[in-house]
Formats: C-alpha cells, structure tokens, sequence
C-alpha cells in the first residue's frame, strides 16, 4: 500500500473511532425505542400539567347548578367554556376562585350577530339589543330562557331578517309564508316553521291574476320556471339577489 | 423576544390578502439565503478545478489551486449560518448522531462531511504533498513543524509517489464532480421536496440551483483571479480568463433555459398557485427577480459575454477584462438574488394561497445585515490566510511567504 | 506495464476500501435504529388506537372559545402571532369573490360585516394540526424531535429540538409555530397530557355547540364514528397525501 494512503487511514480510522465511540455517549437514552425519537418525550409530554378540569369534576361540588343547567338551552355549554380553566380552583380546594363573566363583552363572542353564524342559533344586536345592560341582569346564564317569548323571528334567524329587509320582500312578514306553531318559539329544535310547498304559495303574489300592489312583478305561470318550484331558482328572503 | 413582537406587529399590518396566523413570521431569513450562495460558489469553483483536471482544459490551468483553495474558504464558512440560525445550536450534534435518514436535512451533513473530508480536503492534500514535503525541509522550528504535519508526516517525494500523486488527484476529482453535484443540488433538493410549498415543489430546483452554482462559482473565480493578479501586481493571462468567460457563458445558457423552462411550465400548467405567485412576483419580487436575477444577473451577462466571445479578436484585451469583470459582478448579484428570491419567495405567500406578507430584515442581530455582510466577507479573509499557508501562486512555489 | 496494472489495481482497491470504511461507519450505525415511518404507524398502534377529530362545520359560531382555551391549556403565547388551533371566517360573495379573515385567530370572535346583501354563503372553519398519518412535518424533522406517537398523535420533543424550522416549512396546513420561549418548534399536540388522564382536548371540552368532536378514529362505537356515519367527510388538502385525522364535516370547497 502506498505511503499516503497508509497515512490517510490512519486519520480516517481515528476520526471514525472517534465518531463511534461519541455517538454512544450523546445519543439519549430511550432513542428508537418506539421510532425514530426519545422515548423519555412521550412521558415529558404527557406528564404536562392541566389547566382545565373537564366538565364532570365541577360535578363534585357543583351538581345543584348542573341541575338546573342540563335542562336548559345551555345544556351543552360546559361550565369552563364560560368559567375559565377550573384545575387550580380544584386543587385549591376552593380557595382559588374562577371568575364568573358579568359584562356584555362575553356573551357576545356566541350570542353577537354574524351572517357566518349558522341558521337559527340565537343572535342578537349587541348595540341595539338592551343597550349598556349586562346580560345576566335579564338572562341566568345556567338557564338562559328569554325574559319574554321571543316575538320576533329575528330573535333567531338574524341572517335571513337582515338579508330580507335588503330585498323587495322586506315589507313581508315571516308568518306569511311560514306557518309556524307557537311552540317554536320555546322548542325550536323539536317543533320547526312550515314552508311552502306548491307554487300556487308565491302564485297568491305573483300569479297574473291576483290581487294587490300593481308594482308586484307578475308571471304567466303556465308557462315560467318550466313548472319548477319556485325557490328551485329565486331564493324567497332576496329573489333576485340585488340590494335594494 | 420584543425585537420579534415589534416586528411581527409590523408585518401584521402590512399583509395583505389572508395568510394562516402562524405564517406572519417568516422562518428562513438572510442567513438561509447565505448558506445556498456559499455552498454554491464551494460547488460552482470545484467544477471550474475539475475542468482542468479531468476535462484538461489546459488554459484553466493558472486557475487550479485557487478555485480549491476558494472552494475551501467558502466551504469551511458555510455551516456558520446554518449553526447561528438553529434556535439550539448546542444541539447541533445530533444531526451527526442521530440523523432521520427519511430528512433530506439530515443526511446532507454527512454529503457535506463527505465532501469536505474526502473530496475537498483529499484533493488538495494530494495536490500540495510534495511542495508541502520540500517546505518542511526548507523550514525551521514551529513552521517546520506545521508542514510536516499538514504533510501528515509523509517524507517521500520519489517519482513513483508523486505518480501516485497525480493519479489520486485525477481519480478524486473525478467522484469529486458527482459530489459536487450532490452538495449543491442536495440543497435544491432540501427546498425542492417540501411538496407543501408550490414555489418550492419542483423537479426542476435542484438541477437549477446546480447551474447557478457553476456560474456563480466560475464568475466567482473571474473575479477572486483579476483581482489577485492586479493585487500582487502579475500580468493577467488572457487565454485564461478568456476560457473561463466562455464556460461562465455555456453555464449561463444552460441556466438561463432551465430557469425558462421552469417559468414556461408554471405558466403552461396554470395550478393553483400561479395567481398568488404572479401576484407575488409582479408585486414583493419585482426588483429581485425580474430586475436583479433576470435583466441584471441573467441576460446582460449574456449578451455582454456572448459579444465578447463571437468578437473576441476585435475586442482589445482592457476592454474584455472590464467586461469580463462587470459581468461576473453583476452575475454574482443576480445569483444571490436567485437564492433570495427561492428562500425569502417561498414564505412570501401564504400556503392558503389567498395572500402575501413581508419580510423585514433586521440590520443588528444574528439575522440581520451586518452579520450577512460579515459571512460573506470571511471567506474571502480565510482565503487570504490560507494563500499564505499553501501559495497557489505557480511563481511562488519555492518560497511560502508566511 | 504488469507491474502498472496491478499497482493500479491494488490502489483503487484500496481507495474504495478507504471510502466504503470511512462511509459506512456513520451511516451503518444509523440503520440500527428502528425504521418506523409515519405509514408504520398504522401497524404499530398500541392498543390498536388512533386518535382523531371530527369538526361539523355547520355546528361551529365562530366564538373562539376554542383559540382562547387552548392557548390557556398550553401556555401559549397570547399574540396574535403564535396559535395552535385558530378559526377561520369565509364569506363566498355574490360575485364569486371568496373573502377570509381570522382576526387574532378568532380568539376574540369576529367583527361583525355589513354585506349581507352581497353574501351567498358564509361560515366559519376551525383549523389545527392535523395530526396527519402521513406527516411531511415527521418526514423532514433532520434529528427525530418530532414523530408520530404509537397512539397516532404527532408531538414535538422540545428538549431535543434543535429549532431548525424545517418541519414548520412542510406543513401545508400552517399549523406549526415557532415558540420564542423554548425557541423550538411548536403545535397542537392533541392535549396530550389530558389523553393520558381521560380527559378530552381543551378546545373539545369548551366548544358550546359540539363543532368538535374527539376519540378514536379505529373505534367501533363513539361520538366520532357516528360523526363519520352521518357525514360526508372532508379532509384539508387531500392531494397531498398526508393522510390527516381530523375530518370535516360540511367543509365548503373554497376551504384551502
């Protein structure tokens, strides 16, 4: 073998020794055991300390106020969604107190209009609806019943009473193409508005015949839509989708 | 962590369109761009070597040992960014110890031990034995002792040793091209497997970040050569540097098309991504990338140096040097700008493909202007250490002049 | 001339012999480890489990219980710049146009618009990591500090991370962060420390309309594989190929 290379190898081999005998004491203990990372990081994440109880330990203590909310619109409203993260005050055995949410500001984040917000869930005005008045002062959070029935549809169905007023069926009510039982108004889940069903419903409107406003654009309804339902094409809360 | 907040607030308020939350804080900054540039120029001056020793161009000659020696300097620097940008540089090791070998990442410390080990350091070792050996004997005392060492104790200068010599520098230089190619396409793979990233994602980007490396590591050798003949006051040879424009030309065209080609196909394809793309380069990259790396860096060099190789005997010899220079200058710009525009570009736009945000770069602190400004500069300093060590100087290979 | 050859021959043997010995060192020694992909992880389960998330996009308000629980569960930075889990707005316009917000990451619930008219359709979409079984994350970490746990939840071990910020290049979802205190790579670990002790994830226990529905994704009863019975399911960016467990439910086709 030639001179270079022989001195070549020595440095080589001393480097790889070198790097061999290193790796045996930096790689950490437990590497590989479950994959290709420190085993030990599994117990280090999962030892991390919780902040948030989870909704069956405020039970312990709490069962009188669950009685009543399990009964209520809040019933899926668990108590830290409100209450902050409730370990500590656990631990504490009750010395540490949660804070209990009492100015507008928070039953907004739910409650406050949005035209994201899905179809039905309760929204309100926050500037128009009892302005400056604190929630609670109307609403018990655990069991939120409106002080009155709601008499509006907008109560709940914002969007579509917002986007309506916009339309040149503003001036319709809700009722007159919704027959709605009055139990909607306290069950909405259970017992929902009537729709119409035949085209004859708009016809009562928009037929060429019928009676009413002469600026009620009228169709032949022989012969529009190709016998289709109505709202197949025009959506009923703004039917041709402009502004008004 | 107040430096951050003030500067993500900025950015906040310069987005626009949406981009995910997380994405207000662009990860890779100026030192990752610094790190595709230097190991560029490593990968781009080792081509221009091995032009000499493979390919026996002998008109590069003058050029040989500079190029290594450069690849050298810029390689030794070249992990420096990467170490200071690692929120735990402390941890560096473990990248050695217990790489994901499924990491593009992880592997490429071992191409870059690799290559610095036994291509690089190998090559220049074989290169430089005998005059090492004969300055030892020339030495005295701690010198002495220096070059027998750098020797690695060897002694032998017989004609059969120094056929070996040669031989071994022939033969490493040959798997030294393919691992030049994988250092510096390596990188482009780094970027070019994030199939997260449309900017990114592409077959093209290694093969790219490949040629520009050529033609940033030859302009670069254009350079570092001129200025060194002026410096120590040597006449410049012309049919050299006349040979070097012309590779530094035939690199350009082949990058140039490829950087075409790639432009041609997003457009052609029309994906998702190329309205937010479009949008970033006519807007964010404007300057970089259609000022800098395209009309600066790409197509004035090339019509600059086609001129001077169609109508080189026309052109007198000043003239060409000072084109040959401006252009490997306005090259080198444009190289860098490509490696902005790939790093900074990619975290530009949001992956939601719906919006833009910025990148400020900080002047003081470890990612900022003057520690870019201060990478770029060492290089050039261990170069002028190790040319005192192992004078690449043919003239000079009687007396180091440590 | 015999002579040249078989010198020749000897010294690229022994030249190969250098490279291969001082190649093969490092990289034999890192094949001893077992080779568990993120795909193996299917395989390797323990307890046959695998965690995962539904989320009914028709259910969720847009409140942002959710962001403001999980940054308190998991320490969290509260700017606007570090989130875990966050909510997105759309709003499909009449004219086609899409408009998307997520002011502090919906922390805070959304501002309320003035376009009803000009709105189509509008709803909300929370976002987190993804917990892919195909992580890209996983892929590219360069030391293993981030992996996918036998029970299917992908985790950062900030101890060993070396804060490279590659895996937060790979996720196409943006769910990744860099967390300026531990200065490594951070995410939503599933809460994790919560699983272990039978609790559900913060952002589950706090949502007031059930958007997000949490368990096992291999279980033959539970909340979740109702939620896939009943549901057409969606996952973000499936052209990718990284295989998440979070599923939507109701997802709109704008969603990115």
């Amino acid at each position: 073998m030639p001179d270079q290379i022989k001195r070549l190898l020595v440095v080589v081999s001393v480097l790889a020794i070198l790097f061999v005998v290193a790796r045996t004491f930096f790689i950490p203990e437990g590497f590989g055991k479950f994959g290709h990372y420190r085993a030990g990081s599994l117990d280090s994440i999962a030892t991390l300390p919780v902040n948030y109880a989870g909704h069956t330990a405020c039970l312990d203590c709490h069962s009188d106020v669950d009685q009543v909310k399990q009964n209520s619109y809040h019933r899926s409203v668990n108590c830290e969604a409100c209450h902050g993260p409730g370990q500590k005050h656990i631990e504490s055995m009750g010395d540490s107190v949660l804070a209990a949410p009492r100015d507008r500001d928070y039953c907004v984040l739910c409650h406050g209009y949005s035209s994201a917000k899905p179809t039905g869930f309760p929204q309100i005005d926050p500037i128009a609806h009892n302005p400056v008045k604190a929630c609670i002062t109307c609403h018990n959070p655990h069991a939120p019943d409106p002080p009155k029935i709601p008499g509006d549809c907008s109560a709940c169905h914002a969007v579509i009473t917002r986007t309506k007023a916009l339309s040149p069926h503003a001036l319709l009510e809700c009722i007159q193409c919704h027959l709605t039982p009055e139990e909607h108004r306290v069950n909405p889940r259970a017992v929902k508005p009537g729709k119409p069903l035949v085209r004859g419903d708009c016809g009562i409107c928009h037929a060429q015949e019928a009676p009413g406003d002469k600026s009620i654009p009228r169709i032949d309804f022989e012969r529009h839509g190709d016998g289709f339902l109505c709202w197949n094409c025009h959506y009923p809360h703004n039917p041709e989708s402009k502004k008004k | 962590m107040d430096r951050l907040t003030e500067q993500l607030a900025h950015a906040l308020k310069s987005i626009t369109g949406y981009i995910y939350p997380n994405e207000i804080e662009l990860h890779w900054g100026i030192l990752i761009v610094i790190y595709p540039y230097l190991t560029g120029l490593v990968a781009g001056a080792f081509i221009l070597a091995s032009l000499v020793k493979v390919f026996k161009v002998k008109a590069l000659e003058p050029t040989y040992r500079l190029a290594l020696l450069t690849a050298l300097s810029f390689l030794i620097i070249a992990p420096v960014p990467l170490l200071s940008h690692l929120g735990h540089p402390e941890r560096f090791y473990e990248i050695l110890f217990t790489p994901n070998s499924k990491s593009a990442m992880a592997m490429f410390g071992f191409v870059y031990a690799w290559y610095l080990m036994m291509v690089l350091l190998l090559e220049i070792w074989f290169d430089y034995r005998a005059e090492l050996v004969r300055w030892a004997e020339e030495s005295t005392g701690f010198k002495r002792l220096a070059y027998r060492a750098l020797a690695l104790w060897s002694s032998d200068k017989s004609d059969k040793a120094l056929a070996f010599d040669k031989r071994a520098v022939r033969l490493i230089t040959l798997v030294g091209i393919p691992s030049a190619f994988l250092l510096h396409g390596y990188v482009g793979f780094i970027f070019g497997s994030i199939k997260a990233n449309p900017w990114w994602s592409s077959v093209l980007i290694p093969v790219v970040f490949l040629f520009s490396s050529i033609v940033s590591g030859i302009a670069l050798m254009l350079v570092i050569y001129l200025v060194t003949s002026l410096w120590r006051r040597k006449k410049i040879d012309m049919p050299c540097i006349d040979k070097m424009s012309e590779f530094l030309l035939y690199a350009l065209i082949i990058d140039f098309s490829l950087e075409l080609l790639d432009f041609v196909h997003r457009l052609y394809q029309s994906e998702e991504s190329i309205e937010i793309l479009g949008n970033m380069i006519s807007g964010r990259l404007f300057i970089s990338l259609i000022i800098v790396q395209m009309l600066m860096g790409t197509i004035l060099p090339l019509i600059a140096l086609g001129i001077t190789r169609v109508r080189r005997r026309v052109l007198p010899e000043e003239l060409r040097r000072m084109i040959y220079l401006l252009a490997a200058i306005f090259v080198q710009a444009g190289i860098f700008s490509t490696r902005w525009n790939v790093v900074i570009g990619g975290q530009l736009f949001s992956k939601s493909l719906r919006g833009l945000t910025i990148y400020k770069m900080e002047v003081l602190g470890i990612e900022g202007l003057l520690m870019a400004i201060l990478l770029l500069v060492l290089p050039f300093v261990i170069l002028g250490v190790i040319v005192k060590i192992l004078p690449p100087w043919e003239e000079e290979v009687h007396s180091p002049t440590i | 001339m015999n002579e040249d050859k078989v010198e020749r021959r000897s010294f690229v043997k022994t030249l190969v012999g250098l490279v291969a010995t001082a190649g093969a060192i490092p990289l034999l020694s890192t094949f001893d480890k077992i080779y568990a992909s993120a795909n193996d992880t299917e395989n390797e389960l323990i307890g046959g489990k695998r965690y995962g998330m539904g989320i009914n996009i028709k259910s969720c308000i847009g409140c942002g219980r959710c962001v403001d629980a999980c940054k308190r569960e998991n320490n969290v930075p509260r700017d606007p710049y570090h989130f875990r889990t966050w909510v997105e707005r759309y709003a499909i316009l009449m004219s086609g146009e899409t408009k998307v917000d997520s002011p502090n990451g919906g922390m805070e619930g959304f501002p309320a618009e003035t376009s009803e008219g000009e709105i189509l359709r509008s709803f909300f979409a929370p976002k987190l990591c993804n917990h892919c079984s195909n992580a890209p994350c996983v892929q590219v970490c360069p030391v293993g500090a981030t992996y996918t746990t036998p029970d299917g939840v992908v985790l950062v071990d900030k101890d060993y991370c070396i804060g490279c910020r590659y895996c937060i290049q790979a996720c196409p979802y943006g769910a990744r962060f860099f967390d300026p205190a531990t200065r490594t790579a951070s995410k939503c670990t599933f809460c994790y420390h919560r699983l272990s002790k039978g609790l559900l994830p913060a952002c589950v226990e706090v949502c007031p309309t059930q958007a997000r529905i949490f368990g096992d994704t291999l279980a033959r009863a539970s909340q979740l594989t109702r939620f896939f019975r009943f549901n057409e399911i969606q996952v973000l960016k499936p052209d990718l190929n990284t295989r998440p467990q979070v599923f939507y439910a109701g997802l709109d086709g704008v969603v990115r």
